[in-house]
């Protein structure tokens, strides 16, 4: 099993492993993601019909609708969200949705950026590990 | 960099200005940090994309800031909202639903905002103007307010639109920055006839191509030969900030910050530059539309909310017909646009073809089309985009007399001849 370790940068801090679910293709949660399953419904996006709960989930950056946050919150709330999200850009709309989910319920979710190269290094159904520091563990 | 905040923003922090604003001022602070801000600003307004319900988590946001008395302190207009508040009962909108959707509505109203409905707050008498600093969630409306008023709102997301809006306060960051609002891609279309420049699907479907290509870029247009109408400017950026992540658009010699091509990038060249070819038109165009059937059963139109511009352009196109008694044709707008059209007497002719109108909300909002419906067509490339995930039902896209046409004859008739090859 090979281990490749990424240094990202927290945006909001905080541990969590699961399997990769990873597409360069931006995703809006409205309109793409079912909060009430997990599943990815954007039928032009690559990762459409893929379950996202408790994955973590890699996408460059969110695109279209403001109603993303609101989405994954909901998400949140109904514990089908992935359990962390890794970007390339600091994306506001994960990061707010983040924010008010520790305001809210104290369910904060751990959200990485990294650089574009470090990112075309990840792979669906990567094993990952975020640690509190931004640290990414891949093994594969 | 260490983010400064000013007295009264420690104030609000503190909770000398309330629990509401206190707890508006510990989100937006968390989030002027993760976004590396060095200060807040002032806003003069601010529009809340929040009101759109969707579930008990943005219900219990919404309650919870009510409940601990939130109020806006800058002018705040308000987005559709989960329902048609006067008019629900007339469709297919479960009841349970509408109770929890009316709630969010309460909610939001009670903090002293103007009830808007509406995802075009634009073409309302709160209209920003140039340079003005505005904290705006809503995909189109940030990207008209930033590329055709030359107003200045970074992309918010639903829940912080709110907490600017309350504290008056935004952070300093991406769009609200001159240096920031620069052109990034410069995208050429020259080489496309003035003939198919002037159509009013020509609009979409350049939106939906530029959202594609510049993806959270900065893209700026040359090359337009006309001087689109501000709808058509509305339908561009809607498309444009559904398939991409666009929140400002150039549009050489047109919007306020492109007088020029040096104007649009700021003195620098663009990062790269594209043709646009009709073949690029005509992929964008097929890629609107997910079925091949004339099926057809209901014509949608007003994503973003028709104005009273496209209210009389529509009644001109329909005056003595009528649709097909098979087809329902709906169009959704504000209760303030749509009460300045009935004055227009732009109705009538619309109530003669058989249309009807629905307010406050649109149909990716609320769940009101019957479960028979399954074959939609419409003008808005952003309606087009949502539509088969968000509603699971099929949809074909065509222009404005496309979709009339299509309502008379009861199937879907579309005139190709300028999108042929």
């Amino acid at each position: 099993m090979d281990e490749l370790t990424i240094f990202g940068k927290p945006v909001i801090s905080g541990s969590a492993n699961g399997l990769a679910l990873v597409s360069s293709e931006p995703l809006s949660f409205w309109g793409g993601y079912d909060w009430k399953s997990g599943e990815i419904t954007d039928l032009r996006h690559p990762l459409s019909g893929l379950n996202a709960k408790g994955k973590i989930l890699a996408i460059p950056f969110t695109r279209g609708s403001s109603t993303t946050t609101a989405v994954l919150l909901e998400a949140i709330r109904a514990e089908t969200a992935p359990s962390g999200i890794i970007t390339t850009a600091t994306d506001l709309f994960f990061a707010l949705a983040s924010v008010v989910a520790d305001e809210l319920y104290g369910k904060p979710f751990p959200l990485v950026a990294v650089s574009e190269s470090d990112f075309a290094r990840l792979q669906t159904g990567d094993q990952i590990e975020i640690n509190d520091d931004g640290l990414i563990t891949v093994h594969r | 960099m260490t983010l400064q905040l000013t007295d009264k923003d420690r104030e609000m922090l503190r909770g000398d200005h309330g629990a509401a604003t206190k707890m508006s001022m510990s989100i937006l602070v968390r989030m002027a940090e993760v976004s590396n801000a060095s200060e807040l600003i002032d806003i003069t307004g601010a529009h809340i994309d929040s009101t759109v319900y969707i579930g008990d988590a943005g219900l219990e946001f919404a309650e919870r800031l009510a409940s601990l008395g939130a109020k806006v302190s800058v002018p705040t207009t308000l987005n559709v909202s989960g329902l048609d508040e006067h008019h629900w009962q007339e469709w297919a909108v479960p009841s349970e639903w509408a109770k929890q959707a009316h709630r969010q509505m309460i909610a939001y109203q009670s903090m002293g905002t103007i009830p808007t409905w509406t995802c075009a707050p634009y073409q309302t008498e709160t209209r920003p103007s140039s340079g003005q600093q505005i904290a705006w969630g809503e995909s189109n409306a940030i990207v008209f307010a930033n590329s055709v008023l030359g107003a200045r709102t970074e992309r918010y997301p639903d829940l912080f639109d709110i907490c600017c809006a309350i504290t008056g306060r935004a952070p300093n960051i991406g769009l609200h920055r001159t240096e920031n609002r620069a052109g990034q891609l410069l995208l050429d279309v020259k080489g496309i006839e003035e003939i198919v420049q002037l159509r009013d699907d020509f609009y979409p479907i350049l939106g939906h191509l530029v959202g594609k290509i510049s993806r959270d870029k900065i893209p700026a247009i040359d090359g337009i030969c006309i001087i689109p109408s501000e709808d058509q400017l509305k339908a561009l950026g809607a498309a444009a900030a559904s398939s991409g992540a666009v929140a400002l658009f150039h549009m050489i010699g047109i919007t306020p910050e492109a007088p020029s091509r040096k104007a649009a990038f700021q003195g620098s060249s663009p990062d790269e530059t594209i043709t646009v070819t009709m073949d690029m038109l005509r992929e964008s165009r097929r890629e609107l539309t997910h079925t091949d059937t004339e099926k057809l059963d209901i014509v949608v139109l007003g994503s973003p909310h028709f104005s009273v511009a496209e209210f009389k352009q529509l009644a001109t196109l329909v005056k003595g017909k009528q649709k097909s008694p098979g087809v329902k044709f709906l169009i959704t707008s504000s209760r303030a646009m749509t009460q300045l059209a009935k004055q227009a007497g732009l109705l009538d002719p619309l109530e003669a073809f058989g249309a009807q109108i629905t307010v406050d909300t649109c149909i990716l909002t609320t769940p009101m089309l019957p479960s028979e419906m399954k074959y939609l067509m419409t003008n808005s490339a952003k309606f087009a985009y949502y539509t088969p995930s968000l509603l699971d039902r099929k949809i074909t896209f065509g222009s404005l007399k496309d979709c009339v046409d299509s309502a008379i004859e009861g199937r879907v008739v579309r005139d190709e001849s300028a999108w042929m090859n």
